[in-house]
């Protein structure tokens, strides 16, 4: 069979796609790569669908032995597998990937060609680890079958990787913005260790939040809320579909790549930015991903 | 006939989701435009990823590659205008027995203590109501019940517990619902069930729709 055997899992890796869209309805949020970004981009290299199914490492990666042949790529963050990042690198049977401790950001994505051939729940490979819908986190001895995703050839060479800083995350302003000041704006806020894929706990200068009576309400991915403590959490890909935090801001879709960057202790300032700006930012992002093909 | 005129506010609440609101008060006519909207997007147009119905709003998230904030507000205005307000949808009560009380509602006393009932009055109280399901929300196939009697109302737990049983009835301020999974949770518990509110293998796979009803049965054990 063709397959990939977890010899060692890491901190936290799972089976991740882009994400399970339709079921906000019932409580289920989206789940799917943190950094969706560098998912797509290894899923070109290797010559899949944007959309396959790859592995996603969290801090500490794994050791993944290829049964057979493959064609595999690592994007996101340099966690010293020793071989070249962004680029498609063919294996021979018996393989195996050993991931360290990252160098840099807080995950690192290894796709092969094929995608993983896990099962679907509600339209999507991804596993929501809070809620266990669509799996759990792997552990040592776990086989996970290569599937057949593949739809062009590798891309030979390596490619530059997106460039940017995680310290600075734009924001469009969300939908209780006029109860607040600029105070979200000013400070230097430090990801705090209690942060996970459902949201990111900051901590920095209080934010006044007026802890007026406000209605539960859904929440987007990205959307940063102020509970009355004053310390804002930024909604991450598992986060809860509704709440009754106010929200000053949510961070715009090209930067959320960024956020699935980011580690305890690091820190990031907020810079407010128009929706057209959002779209621009974007819009380059997708030039860059599609010059990968 | 002259009709109100419905009020609806359209505002982005990022660069890829707009909020859809009807004011802001929990009523039973705000609920009502919630259904009619999400009854508007049953067959989910290209490039619409998720809608978050709740009390009085709709989050409806899209993705900005395929579409933008005018267009999908257009869209909006358009397909609720369309749909006309559901009168009479089909009812449905759905029963969830409850075992009351000993280990599957530890908190079932400290309610008792404080609404100034008796344990069997507070049993009696919140299986006499009938709750509307107003949106499932927050975690997989959690519902937002209306409809809890004002005197069962208890304050949230000062620490919340870090593992709540799948299945455990509860009460947290003047709400009361249902954990469908195991998670943590600050609301008192006073019983649990063995029905399975969310089954991510069953279609659909939460027990429970917005605009549904629901009834509580006391029951004496749970079944195995």
């Amino acid at each position: 069979m063709n397959a990939i055997r977890v010899v060692r899992p890491g901190f936290q890796t799972s089976v991740q796609d882009l994400g399970r869209f339709g079921h906000a309805h019932q409580g289920v949020s989206a789940s799917g790569a943190a950094d969706a970004l560098a998912l797509r981009a290894a899923n070109l290299l290797v010559g899949n669908a944007e959309n396959a199914a790859a592995l996603e490492m969290t801090l500490v990666g794994g050791a993944f032995e290829f049964e057979s042949e493959a064609v595999v790529a690592l994007t996101g963050s340099d966690f010293a597998a020793g071989l070249p990042l962004w680029t498609a690198v063919e294996l021979k049977a018996g393989g195996v990937v050993r991931c360290g401790a990252s160098q840099s950001g807080a995950r690192c994505y290894l796709a092969v060609r094929g995608g993983i051939d896990a099962p679907k729940v509600l339209g999507s490979a991804s596993t929501h680890l809070l809620t266990g819908v669509g799996g759990r986190a792997l552990r040592a001895g776990d086989v996970l079958p290569i599937g057949e995703a593949a739809v062009r050839r590798p891309k030979r060479g390596s490619v530059a990787p997106p460039q940017f800083s995680r310290d600075v995350l734009r924001v469009t302003a969300g939908p209780q913005a006029e109860w607040f000041g600029d105070e979200l704006y000013q400070g230097c806020y430090t990801v705090q260790e209690e942060s996970n894929r459902m949201g990111l706990r900051l901590r920095g200068p209080a934010i006044p939040s007026p802890a007026g009576m406000m209605l539960t309400e859904g929440v987007s991915l990205g959307a940063i809320q102020v509970p009355p403590d004053g310390q804002p959490i930024l909604l991450f890909v598992e986060h809860q579909t509704t709440g009754g935090y106010p929200k000053p801001a949510a961070v715009i879709s090209a930067d959320l790549t960024r956020v699935g960057q980011l580690r305890p202790r690091d820190t990031v300032r907020f810079e407010l930015v128009t929706l057209d700006q959002a779209l621009a930012w974007l819009q380059e992002q997708e030039r860059w991903l599609y010059s990968l093909i | 006939m002259v009709r109100s005129a419905v009020t609806v506010t359209i505002r982005p609440a990022s660069d890829s989701s707009l909020l859809v609101s009807f004011g802001d008060a929990i009523s039973l006519d705000a609920h009502r435009q919630v259904l009619r909207l999400m009854h508007s997007f049953a067959e989910p147009p290209l490039g619409i990823r998720n809608l978050h119905p709740a009390f009085a709003s709709v989050l409806v998230d899209f993705d900005p590659r395929r579409r933008t904030h005018e267009d999908v507000e257009s869209l909006v205005r358009e397909r609720f205008a369309g749909t006309s307000e559901i009168s009479r949808p089909e009812r449905r009560v759905v029963e969830i027995p409850v075992c009351y009380g000993g280990e599957f509602g530890p908190d079932l006393a400290d309610v008792a203590r404080h609404t100034r009932l008796s344990p069997e009055r507070v049993i009696e109280l919140h299986a006499s109501a009938e709750y509307l399901v107003y949106f499932l929300g927050f975690s997989p196939g959690f519902p937002y019940l209306g409809g809890m009697p004002p005197e069962l109302a208890t304050p949230r737990l000062s620490a919340p517990r870090k593992r709540v049983p799948a299945g455990s009835v509860a009460i947290g301020g003047a709400q009361t619902g249902v954990y469908p999974m195991e998670s943590p949770g600050g609301w008192r518990l006073i019983g649990r069930t063995a029905r399975t509110l969310f089954d991510p293998a069953a279609d659909p796979p939460a027990l429970l729709e917005m605009g549904n009803h629901v009834r509580f049965v006391p029951v004496k054990e749970l079944p195995r």
